[in-house]
């Protein structure tokens, strides 16, 4: 019988398809938010093998900023059009109203209206009463405890104290009106899982993976990409050429690019297992305080 | 070594093809902050490379600030997150971590010491395979150890580590670690634990925790992570007993009926003879696809979707296992339960059960025993508190393919959802079926012989139709439900003198009429009230397949249950009619007292009381029974019955 082994990244494959499916089948109105970066990704494809030969029987969303890079929302309208989803876009029309930007009203401020606000907004709107979420426990130490099942009340407010219990992978799918689940199907994949799948799974992924040259400019520790007009150049600053990537895709402004000369996943995956910094090192927000995700966390961010 | 270096040695083609996939360890950390457990983990993954520079950059920060050590990185500030335990100085929940070496991915579920242990432990626990169980050198095998260790032996983990930490503190002693090794081994003999491996370690000085320790020259075996890496795990997977619980059903097209889960255990093959629980159903695998594609075999824990050759009715929460090898079916268990809750555990109360992908409601009806796990004691006991554990009998509504929790983890565990928060308050690992069988008196038969009955079918040579062309009527079931008193019996028997006088034949079922011979030897409680309304909607079954209608009178308070007797009798002759009365209106209607012995405490279980009744959400028809008339709501049944064809 020892030829019936199964290997960690299909292992991880299959605990994931049972928790999309656990939730497709439990409740009345599930919703995948994709974000368009690696995880999202990911995440797709495990609820494309979850239902296959049929579609996929939910909704996918994304919440839009407007500060996206554009090469993400190419890369997103692709998607969308090769693997026929049912598709929505969420932009907080009162962001749109207050002309809410990183530039002029600070990151947590844009953060907190185009995507913390905008995500409750465009879930309760949707009447959502259970929406997936691409985050692992190893991206950010908080979110080690982080449960699969993660459970909101209205507010959409995750109470560190009042979380279920989960044992095996029997999932209490049970809510009242009202209250709602975030389902984390990727919970205990890492940085490293995720590529070596998508490698594996030869996924498509967003140009801004892989290094090639692309204008930035240098802002504290980081390389910042003047993805269009809207960004401000400091007196006598210029944009230079640099061959980089980006670990992780968020709004563009706020999203750090390293130097690299990775232009393939396997040179990718090469260049992290040799790399001493973590994936969130490029992001802005992380780094206020010790415990800010947790803040943001109880507040409703992802 | 390195990745860097082994990159350089293989190119990274060679390394993704070589370690790209690699067999996954989930591991439990079993220990307080004070013997070091933190440090251990951090030591772990620092060791083993698993911590990136801005981490580590971070935990120095850390360090200045909540640290134990001085100069050095406090180690347990890697592991410790949440901004009220980091102040606290304690882990209050289970906590997950990842690293990988070059042989394995791991997995640690890190859970605490102190508080509340015996939830977290057994929520860590239920998915690992290994138990690391932490001691400090310096106080041996304490009340705590005994915990850890059974709680862990509880729920199943095989494989053992007894790191006995701090070894520096006691001069590297070898007599003192063979102290603690003979003092344990005591003690475990007592659990069913098939592998103990003991190893003497200091987690703050890295002693055989990555790598072997020079001041341990006596200890021959390996280090910690060595050891991980190299436990044989493929033996823990049960290969044998095929069970798929079927969580979905994929109905893409019309000719694609595809039955979604994940293998609990055992292989299933393509053409392998399969029978379908609770119905007994026999059938082929004709495809079996895994992620989408067709495959010729597949096996646990493969998330699967199959088809089968003949067209038979599957749902979700039913079970497709092997045609010769079924768990048994019974609508009661014998299991030891964890209970979660600030409210107690009683008996007599109602939950709802999730066991697979199926949901039923359930009664604890006895607490044969609580165990003092300090002692490994049992004792009597009338409830079980939060964190306690206790060995129950369990009812439930539907009845569940289980098996033994020591066979699988996973058809041999349920959890606890208690009806009204919607938390999960309690989780249960089913014991031996033998005794749950001698306690209740009562089997169900298992798939084998439950599929005997589709032969009889074919044997019959007078037709449903035929019979019900000889009577002049189309049969079908009126199931009235309400509660006790809302006016369901005198509705059928007024509804059967109407009908009677049309020149049909039928026969009405009530609580009296069943409880004065077929359901004689039944209570009113629990799995016996669902027995006998099983009963009920067989003998409806029964009378529509011989021509005749039937009239089902039944409280029949909840909506699975409702659910089941539609199953059973056929939903396209299946009327549901809800008597729908205010509790006050019944109340004052109660003839025999029943109500007023449930307000006195003397009796149990009345719906409607101390029992839920689930008003149907959207019934056939529903009957105002307090305001309007008998002869009334006669007519509005009869009308209904013209309006769907069931009388000409």
């Amino acid at each position: 019988m020892t030829g019936y082994t199964i290997h960690h990244l299909a292992q991880l494959e299959h605990e994931s398809i049972n928790i999309i499916r656990e939730v497709a089948a439990s409740f009345e109105k599930p919703v995948m938010l994709y974000s368009i970066g690696k995880d999202s990704g990911v995440m797709l494809r495990l609820a494309e093998k979850a239902f296959a030969p049929a579609r996929i029987p939910f909704k996918v969303l994304h919440v839009n900023t407007r500060w996206k890079f554009r090469e993400m929302i190419e890369f997103r309208d692709r998607i969308v059009r090769d693997m026929e989803l049912d598709f929505v876009e969420w932009i907080n029309p009162d962001g749109v109203r207050d002309e809410v930007g990183p530039f002029t009203h600070g990151t947590q401020k844009h953060t907190h209206v185009m995507k913390t606000l905008a995500l409750k907004q465009a879930l309760t709107a949707g009447g959502f009463d259970a929406a997936f979420g691409g985050a692992r426990r190893d991206e950010e130490k908080s979110r080690a405890k982080e449960r699969v099942f993660s459970f909101r009340d209205r507010f959409h407010q995750w109470d560190p104290k009042n979380q279920r219990p989960e044992l095996w992978n029997l999932f209490n799918c049970r809510v009242n009106k009202g209250e709602s689940i975030r389902v984390f199907p990727l919970s205990n994949w890492t940085e490293l899982d995720v590529w070596l799948y998508a490698h594996k799974e030869q996924l498509p992924m967003v140009p801004l993976y892989f290094a090639k040259e692309r204008p930035v400019v240098r802002r504290g520790a980081a390389w910042i990409m003047v993805d269009d007009d809207r960004m401000p150049l400091e007196p006598g600053e210029k944009p230079e050429l640099r061959k980089v990537r980006f670990r992780t895709l968020g709004c563009y402004p706020l999203t750090g690019a390293i130097e690299s000369e990775a232009d393939t996943m396997p040179k990718i995956i090469e260049e992290m297992l040799r790399s001493r910094d973590s994936e969130r090192q490029g992001r802005v927000i992380d780094y206020d305080e010790g415990g800010s995700m947790e803040q943001k966390k109880r507040e409703g961010y992802f | 070594m390195a990745y860097g270096d082994q990159i350089d040695q293989l190119g990274i083609e060679s390394w993704l093809a070589r370690y790209g996939q690699r067999e996954m360890l989930r591991l439990l950390t079993c220990g307080s902050v004070d013997d070091g457990k933190s440090t251990l983990i951090g030591r772990l993954l620092y060791d083993s490379q698993a911590v990136h520079d801005d981490v580590l950059a971070a935990t120095k920060k850390a360090t200045t600030r909540y640290g134990t050590t001085g100069e050095e990185v406090d180690l347990a500030l890697l592991v410790d997150g949440l901004q009220a335990e980091r102040e606290q100085g304690i882990t209050i929940d289970v906590a997950h971590r990842y690293f990988a070496t070059d042989k394995r991915k791991f997995i640690i579920a890190d859970t605490p010491g102190h508080v509340q242990y015996t939830r977290n432990m057994a929520t860590g626990a239920s998915n690992c395979d290994l138990a690391i169980i932490l001691l400090d050198a310096r106080h041996g095998v304490l009340e705590q150890t005994r915990r850890h260790s059974f709680l862990c032996s509880l729920l199943g983990i095989q494989h053992f580590v007894v790191a006995i930490n701090k070894m520096d503190l006691v001069g590297w002693s070898e007599a003192r670690f063979e102290e603690i090794r003979a003092t344990y081994a005591e003690f475990a003999a007592r659990l069913q634990v098939q592998d103990i491996h003991f190893l003497p370690i200091s987690a703050l000085k890295g002693d055989n925790v990555v790598r072997r320790s020079e001041e341990m020259p006596w200890y021959q075996g390996a280090p910690l992570l060595a050891h991980l890496e190299s436990v044989h795990l493929a033996g823990d997977r049960n290969l044998v007993d095929l069970r798929l619980p079927v969580q979905l059903v994929l109905r893409p097209n019309l000719d694609f009926r595809g039955f979604c889960g994940t293998l609990a255990s055992g292989i299933l093959r393509v053409g392998d003879e399969i029978a379908t629980l609770p119905s007994g159903q026999r059938s082929r695998v004709k495809s079996l696809l895994v992620g989408g594609v067709e495959v010729r075999e597949a096996w646990a824990p493969m998330a699967v979707t199959v088809t089968l050759a003949d067209e038979i009715d599957i749902s979700r929460g039913d079970m497709i296992v092997a045609a010769n090898n079924a768990p048994a079916l019974d609508n009661s268990v014998e299991a030891m339960v964890v209970w979660f809750a600030e409210t107690p555990m009683q008996t007599g109360r109602q939950y709802l059960v999730k066991h697979t992908a199926l949901e039923t409601p359930g009664e604890v009806t006895d607490l044969r025993y609580r165990i003092q796990v300090a002692t490994l004691r049992s004792e009597p006991a009338d409830e079980l508190q939060m964190n306690e554990i206790g060995r129950i009998r369990l009812e439930t509504a539907r009845p569940l393919a289980a098996d033994a929790y020591a066979q699988n983890r996973t058809t041999g565990s349920f959890i606890l959802i208690d009806r009204m928060t919607n938390a999960t308050v309690g989780a249960g690992m089913v014991v031996e079926r033998m005794t749950a069988k001698e306690s209740t008196g009562r089997t169900r038969a298992a798939a084998a012989d439950a599929g005997r009955n589709l032969q009889l079918v074919d044997k019959r040579r007078v037709t449903a139709d035929a019979r019900a062309a000889r009577l002049g009527q189309r049969p079908f079931v009126l199931w009235i439900t309400g509660l006790p008193r809302s006016g369901k019996s005198s509705l059928a028997y007024a509804l059967e003198e109407r009908l009677f006088g049309d020149g049909r034949l039928m026969q009405v079922l009530d609580g009296e009429v069943l409880r004065r011979g077929l359901s004689r030897d039944l209570g009113f409680r629990g799995a016996d009230r669902w027995e006998n309304q099983r009963r009920a909607a067989e003998v409806a079954r029964l009378n529509a397949e011989s021509g005749l209608i039937t009239i089902v009178a039944l409280v029949s308070p909840l909506a699975a249950e409702r659910q089941q007797a539609r199953a059973i009798v056929g939903a396209e002759r299946f009327v549901e009619i809800h008597c729908d009365a205010p509790l006050e209106v019944c109340e004052a209607r109660d003839q025999d007292g029943l109500y007023a012995r449930a307000r006195a405490g003397e009796t149990v279980g009345v719906t409607g009381i101390d029992a839920p009744y689930e008003a149907p959400p959207a019934p056939d028809l529903r009957l105002d029974t307090w305001r309007i008339d008998l002869p009334t709501n006669v007519d509005k049944v009869i009308a209904l019955l013209r309006a769907h064809g069931m009388l000409e």
